[in-house]
C-alpha cells in the first residue's frame, strides 16, 4: 500500500482521510439539527411564560375560593397566602398596566420603565466592563505565581462577604466627595457602577484563574519549546483556553451586575433607574399594584437581555468553533 | 558557544550529551533519581529512538535535550550550543503523545502557531502552512477545526506544525502511543516519508520495540531507576517498506533490542 522509498499514495487512497470525509458529513447534519433545536427552544420559552401566567391565575382562583369560604376550610384558608386583587393583581391588569399611561404622564408605562431600564443598563454595563477588566487582571496576576494565588484568593473570597447594602452608601459618599481629581465630573450613577463592579469582578477572577490554568502541561511545554515569551503564551494559549470558563463567569457576572445596579440605586438613593422605580411603586402600591409587577418584570427582562447578549457573543466566539466533537 | 556559525552547526553533532544526570526534588523526601551518567551522541540526519520500560527516564532525557528540564550535572549540547541556546534559536521542535492542537484555531492556523511566535508575516505563514499541509497530505482540511479530525489526522497536523519552521531537529515523545495499531503503522510510514523528504534529525521516544526497530537508524536502550543508557544498537535496515516488517533482519534486530532491555534489569 505505502512505499516510503518511492512515491506516496494519493490522499483519496488514504484510509484515514476517507473515513474522515464520512465523519464530516455526519458532523454537518448534526449542525443543522442544532439550528432546529434553537428554534424549538424559543417556542418552549414562550409556552413556559404562558404556563407561568396560567399557574398564577389558577392559584388566584383557588386561593380566592378558599379565602371566600374560610369557615369551610379553616386550616388551608389560613395557611395559603391571601390572593385578593390587591396582593395579586390579575394577569390582565398587569398586561394592561404595561400599556397604560400613569396619571400625570402622557407616556405609556412600558416606555417609562424601558427608559429606566436603559439607565440601569448603562450602570450595569459600565460596572460589568470594569469588573471584567479588574477581575481578569487579578486572575492574570495570580496566574504568575502559586504562592501569590494561595495568599490572595482568600482575600478575594472575603471581599464578597461584605453586604452590598452596607458598602453602597459609602461608595456614593466617596464618589461625591473624593473623586475631584478625575478629569470628568463624578455622577451618582457612576457610584452605582462601582457597586455593580463589586459583584462582577469576583466570578471573573475565580473562573478566569481556573481557565488560565486550564491548558495541559504539554501545551505549556510546547510554547516553551518554541521559546515563546510570557505574553505570547498568555495571549495565544492561556486566554483562548480560558474563554469557555470566562463566559460561564460573564453570564453570572452580567446578571449580577444588573442586580448590583438595582440594589445600588435603592440603597444609594440614585434617581432615574429601575431600582428607584421599584421603590416608588412599592410606596404607592395601593393605588396601582400592577405597576410594581411591571417594574419587576422589567428588571427580569433586563437580566434576561444581558444574559442573552453574553450568550450570543459566546456563540460567536467559542460556540461554533471546535465544539462539535466527532466520535 | 551559542554564536557558532551555520557552517559549524552543520558539522557539530545534532546532540552531544556527556555525563548528564537529573535528580528531581534533590534533598527532599520525594527525591527521584531520574537519569544517571548519560552519554549520548547523535549525528545530523540520524533517526535515534530512546526505548525502555516506563519510568526509565526516556521522556526526561528528551526534555533535557529540549531544555525544558535542566540537568543536575553534566552537559547537553544541541548543534554545538547549550540546549537552552538551541531552544532560544528554535533549532528543534517537539511532538507530544497528545497532538495538543489548539481547538480554537483551525488546522491551518495551528500550523502557523510557531511562525506567529517567530514574527513571520501573514502571507509567508499562509504559504508555509499550505506547503506543510501538502507534506502531510491533508490540504483539504486546512479550514477544519481539530475536534473534527481523528486522532491520526490530529497527530499529522502536530507533525506539520512542528516542521513548519524547518527545524534541524525533531524531538518526539511517544507521538503514536495513543493511536490504534493500524493507524500507528500508517503514521510510521508517513513519518519516514516526511523525514526522507526533509533529511531532518529525529530523537524518538517509544516503548514499542517494533516501532523503534522499524523507524530508527540507532536504538538507544535504557534501563530504569536510575535511568541509564544500557546499549546503543545499530539498526541499518536500508529503506523501509511494509515488507521490512516481515524481513528476517527486522526480527533479528527486534530480538537484539529485547535482549538489551532484559539485560537492563
Amino acid at each position: 500500500m505505502i512505499d516510503t522509498a518511492d512515491g506516496a499514495p494519493a490522499a483519496d487512497d488514504d484510509p484515514i482521510v476517507f473515513e474522515q470525509l464520512l465523519r464530516l458529513q455526519a458532523a454537518r447534519e448534526q449542525r443543522r439539527d442544532r439550528m432546529r433545536r434553537t428554534g424549538r427552544q424559543i417556542v418552549v420559552l414562550a409556552i413556559f411564560i404562558c404556563l407561568l401566567g396560567l399557574a398564577y391565575s389558577l392559584y388566584k382562583v383557588v386561593g380566592t375560593a378558599i379565602d371566600d369560604s374560610q369557615s369551610d376550610w379553616p386550616v388551608i384558608g389560613s395557611i395559603l397566602p391571601e390572593s385578593d386583587d390587591l396582593k395579586m393583581p390579575p394577569v390582565l391588569d398587569i398586561v394592561s398596566g404595561i400599556f397604560e399611561e400613569p396619571r400625570g404622564t402622557n407616556e405609556p408605562f412600558w416606555s417609562i420603565v424601558g427608559k429606566e431600564a436603559a439607565f440601569t443598563l448603562r450602570e450595569a454595563a459600565v460596572g460589568f466592563a470594569i469588573g471584567v477588566i479588574v477581575g481578569l487582571s487579578i486572575a492574570i496576576v495570580l496566574t504568575t505565581s502559586g504562592r501569590l494565588e494561595r495568599a490572595l484568593v482568600p482575600h478575594v473570597i472575603a471581599s464578597q462577604t461584605i453586604p452590598l447594602i452596607a458598602i453602597a452608601p459609602i461608595i456614593v459618599i466617596w464618589g461625591r466627595k473624593s473623586f475631584d481629581f478625575l478629569p470628568f465630573e463624578w455622577q451618582d450613577w457612576m457610584s452605582v457602577s462601582i457597586i455593580a463592579t463589586y459583584l462582577t469582578f469576583f466570578p471573573v477572577t475565580i473562573n478566569g484563574l481556573r481557565g488560565l490554568q486550564s491548558p495541559r502541561p504539554e501545551n505549556l511545554e510546547l510554547m516553551d519549546s518554541y521559546a515563546a515569551r510570557w505574553v505570547q503564551t498568555l495571549w495565544r494559549l492561556r486566554l483562548p483556553a480560558s474563554l469557555p470558563y470566562l463566559f460561564a463567569a460573564f453570564k453570572i457576572a452580567a446578571t449580577a451586575s444588573v442586580v448590583g445596579a438595582i440594589v445600588g440605586e435603592i440603597s444609594a438613593g440614585v434617581k432615574g433607574g429601575l431600582g428607584r422605580r421599584v421603590l416608588l411603586e412599592a410606596q404607592r402600591y395601593t393605588t396601582g399594584p400592577e405597576r410594581l409587577y411591571v417594574a419587576v418584570l422589567g428588571a427580569a427582562a433586563l437580566g434576561i437581555f444581558v444574559f442573552a447578549v453574553i450568550s450570543t457573543i459566546e456563540y460567536g466566539l467559542v460556540g461554533r468553533k471546535g465544539r462539535e466533537t466527532v466520535t | 558557544m551559542s554564536d557558532a556559525g551555520p557552517d559549524m552547526n552543520d558539522q557539530a553533532p545534532a546532540v552531544e550529551i556527556r555525563g548528564a544526570s537529573k535528580i528531581f526534588n534533590p534533598g527532599r523526601h520525594n527525591e527521584v533519581k531520574a537519569l544517571e551518567d548519560i552519554d549520548l551522541h547523535i549525528d545530523q540526519g540520524d533517526f535515534v529512538t530512546l526505548i525502555g520500560p516506563s519510568g526509565c527516564g526516556k521522556s526526561t532525557l528528551l526534555r533535557l535535550i529540549a531544555a525544558l528540564v535542566d540537568p543536575s550535572d553534566g552537559t547537553v549540547l544541541v548543534n554545538g550550543k547549550t540546549a537552552d541556546a538551541a531552544r532560544l534559536d528554535r533549532d528543534y521542535s517537539m511532538v507530544f503523545q497528545r497532538a495538543g492542537l489548539f481547538d480554537w484555531r483551525n488546522v491551518s492556523r495551528n500550523i502557523e502557531l510557531p511562525l506567529e511566535l517567530m514574527g513571520w508575516k501573514a502571507a509567508d505563514r499562509r504559504r508555509r502552512s499550505a506547503e506543510m499541509l501538502e507534506l502531510v497530505k491533508l490540504t483539504e482540511f486546512a479550514r477544519h477545526h481539530p475536534a473534527e479530525l481523528s486522532g491520526g489526522m490530529q497527530q499529522r497536523i502536530a507533525i506539520a506544525r512542528a516542521m513548519s519552521f524547518h527545524p534541524q531537529l525533531l524531538l518526539m515523545d511517544e507521538p503514536f502511543g495513543a493511536l490504534d495499531e493500524m493507524t500507528r503503522e500508517h503514521m510510521q510510514n508517513e513519518l519516514l516519508r516526511i523525514c526522507s523528504e526533509t533529511r531532518i534529525t529525529v530523537v524518538f521516544v517509544t516503548h514499542s520495540i517494533g516501532e523503534a526497530v522499524f523507524l530508527s537508524t540507532e536504538v538507544a536502550v535504557m534501563s530504569p531507576r536510575p535511568g541509564r543508557i544500557a546499549a546503543v544498537i545499530d539498526n541499518d535496515l536500508g529503506p523501509r517498506t511494509d515488507a521490512t516488517r516481515d524481513d528476517p533482519a527486522f526480527f533479528s534486530n527486534v530480538t537484539a533490542v529485547r535482549d538489551a532491555l532484559r539485560g537492563g534489569h
